[in-house]
């Protein structure tokens, strides 16, 4: 194989971005409709990343909105930044600005009080979006490689074909990917419950299989905390109607999409991903819109999403290239679909389709729209620390959460 | 793909699996080959993407699939058997046995929205 390359945007800490995106960052949920009508209104290059948390949040909360809005103003598809804020947030919006100047072209700050309302707010917004455009309309595309790459691997919405199909079909991706240098991050560790043992078999010390161990612990006994059974929740009703019965047998299916090369390292939910650095885990929920944003926090450019029954997620910043291997799905959702995995059970091997899935990241690299691109999806959703995990924190039990649906 | 498909109708991904995985939507009463001799006939219709037994099990028997335990028959379960909720649970993330207080399930943010 030779050397694969993309062409991409190069930002000023070295990174490379595949899309040349200014992000509107609202830094509460008070701040979050000015920042989605300040970017619809600038032009498609605007990408408002609107949420729920509140103005006020416990330190531990607020601290990993702050990590989450930073990482996605600082991913390489941000080219500038837009940091919306009403003016009462704790969260501090010059703070959040000044971390995401050094990665970006170019970062500004709107405040919805200071600038006399919404109206006044919106169109002030339009004005600097388009200002932090023009800085960076005018970048070329340059040739990177493959290796600088990080790619979220994502599934929702999963039927037994995802394990057996999808899933090892992007894994063979992401083994590629691996191969020529560069990163891949799974996440939704309520999905390794039942298959952690296979993953920790993979992690490269032992301080990474216990921090592996760790995580997935605290997900389990967060259930058990909140006197949860997950079986009502995981696998989601929509997994038991395609087949899957048990966290495990779920859980077994999903650990295939990030590949078979060793874990590397284990991150906090939006940490980010270190470049270059093989397959990573992020430790986070098992809900989809979450888990990618927290990913694409973390740096991943692209993200390939698996779907069984047919999941139409995208995100504001990254392209998310959806694969299913369910026939059904892939001819019924074929308007939300990049890529047929359903051959793997006719037969086509895993490793072929593997290879298709990784030239259609690379094309989507250099530029070429995902369905949900073309669909203008642009879920956003930030994992929210819940109370019974601060009380977890405060007993000193360490993380705990994300009994995912 | 992992594991050995027969007819184009199941699917057993490891030898040691007491489960196939149904590639088709198949009919009570279907005969469905296996490895070497060996053979199942359902004893009720299986969808697409379900289960059905290619052992006999016991309730409380470690159910395999993947050539791991994906849980536990909850019930007598035998050859050529549907095999999901109603005769299989999971033995993780039992907060409900484990006899916790407070708290709330989320409610997920998006309709399918979980992997």
């Amino acid at each position: 194989m030779t050397a694969a390359t993309f062409r991409g945007y190069r930002r000023p800490d070295g990174r490379v971005g595949v899309r040349n995106h200014v992000a509107v960052l609202p830094t509460s949920v008070a701040a979050s409709q000015v920042a989605e009508r300040v970017a619809s209104a600038a032009g498609a290059w605007a990408r408002a990343c609107p949420h729920q948390m509140g103005t006020r949040q416990p330190d531990a909360a607020r601290e990993q909105t702050a990590r989450v809005l930073a990482g996605v103003g600082k991913n390489p598809n941000a080219g500038a930044a837009l940091v919306v804020e009403l003016g009462t947030e704790d969260l501090d919006a010059d703070a959040l600005a000044d971390e995401i100047a050094g990665t970006v072209a170019a970062v500004e700050t709107l405040s919805v009080r200071a600038a006399g309302g919404t109206r006044a707010a919106v169109e002030a917004g339009v004005a600097l979006a388009r200002d932090l455009n023009d800085e960076i309309a005018d970048q070329r595309r340059e040739t990177a490689d493959a290796g600088e790459l990080v790619l979220g691997v994502e599934c929702g919405g999963s039927d037994a074909t995802s394990g057996i199909a999808a899933n090892p079909a992007v894994g063979a991706a992401a083994d590629r990917l691996v191969a020529a240098g560069g990163t891949v991050a799974i996440s939704e560790t309520p999905e390794f419950i039942g298959a952690e043992h296979l993953l920790a078999e993979r992690c490269a010390d032992d301080e990474t299989r216990e921090r592996l161990l760790h995580a997935v612990a605290a997900r389990e006994s967060a259930a058990a905390l909140m006197g949860v059974d997950m079986r009502g929740a995981q696998p989601s009703p929509g997994n038991q109607d395609g087949g899957l019965t048990t966290i495990e047998e779920k859980s077994l299916g999903a650990i295939a999409k990030g590949g078979t090369t060793p874990v590397r390292d284990v991150v906090e939910y939006g940490e980010r991903l270190p470049d270059g650095s093989g397959l990573v885990v992020m430790d986070s929920t098992g809900y989809d819109v979450e888990s990618v944003v927290g990913k694409v926090a973390g740096g991943a450019q692209v993200v390939a999403f698996t779907t069984g029954r047919g999941s139409t997620t995208g995100n504001p910043l990254a392209p998310v290239l959806k694969v299913t291997s369910n026939p059904r799905t892939a001819d019924r959702m074929a308007d939300n679909l990049d890529l047929d995995a359903s051959t793997v059970l006719d037969g086509e091997a895993v490793d072929a389709v593997g290879e298709r899935c990784y030239e259609s990241l690379l094309a989507v690299a250099d530029g070429e729209p995902t369905a949900a691109e073309r669909h203008g999806l642009r879920e956003f959703a930030v994992t929210e620390v819940q109370p019974v995990e601060l009380a977890a924190q405060d007993a000193g039990e360490g993380r705990a959460a994300g009994v995912g649906e | 793909m992992k594991g050995a498909v027969h007819e184009a109708a199941a699917l057993v991904l490891a030898e040691e699996d007491t489960v196939a995985t149904a590639l088709d939507d198949l009919a009570a009463g279907r005969t469905v080959p296996l490895s070497g001799d060996a053979a199942v006939t359902l004893s009720e219709p299986v969808e697409f993407g379900h289960k059905f037994a290619l052992a006999a099990h016991d309730a409380g028997d470690p159910v395999r699939k993947y050539g791991e335990v994906i849980g536990r028959a909850t019930a007598a379960i035998e050859p050529g058997e549907w095999v999901h909720t109603h005769n299989l649970e999971s033995a993780r993330g039992r907060g409900d046995l484990a006899g916790g207080s407070g708290g709330e399930t989320r409610e997920s943010p998006t309709e399918g929205g979980s992997s």
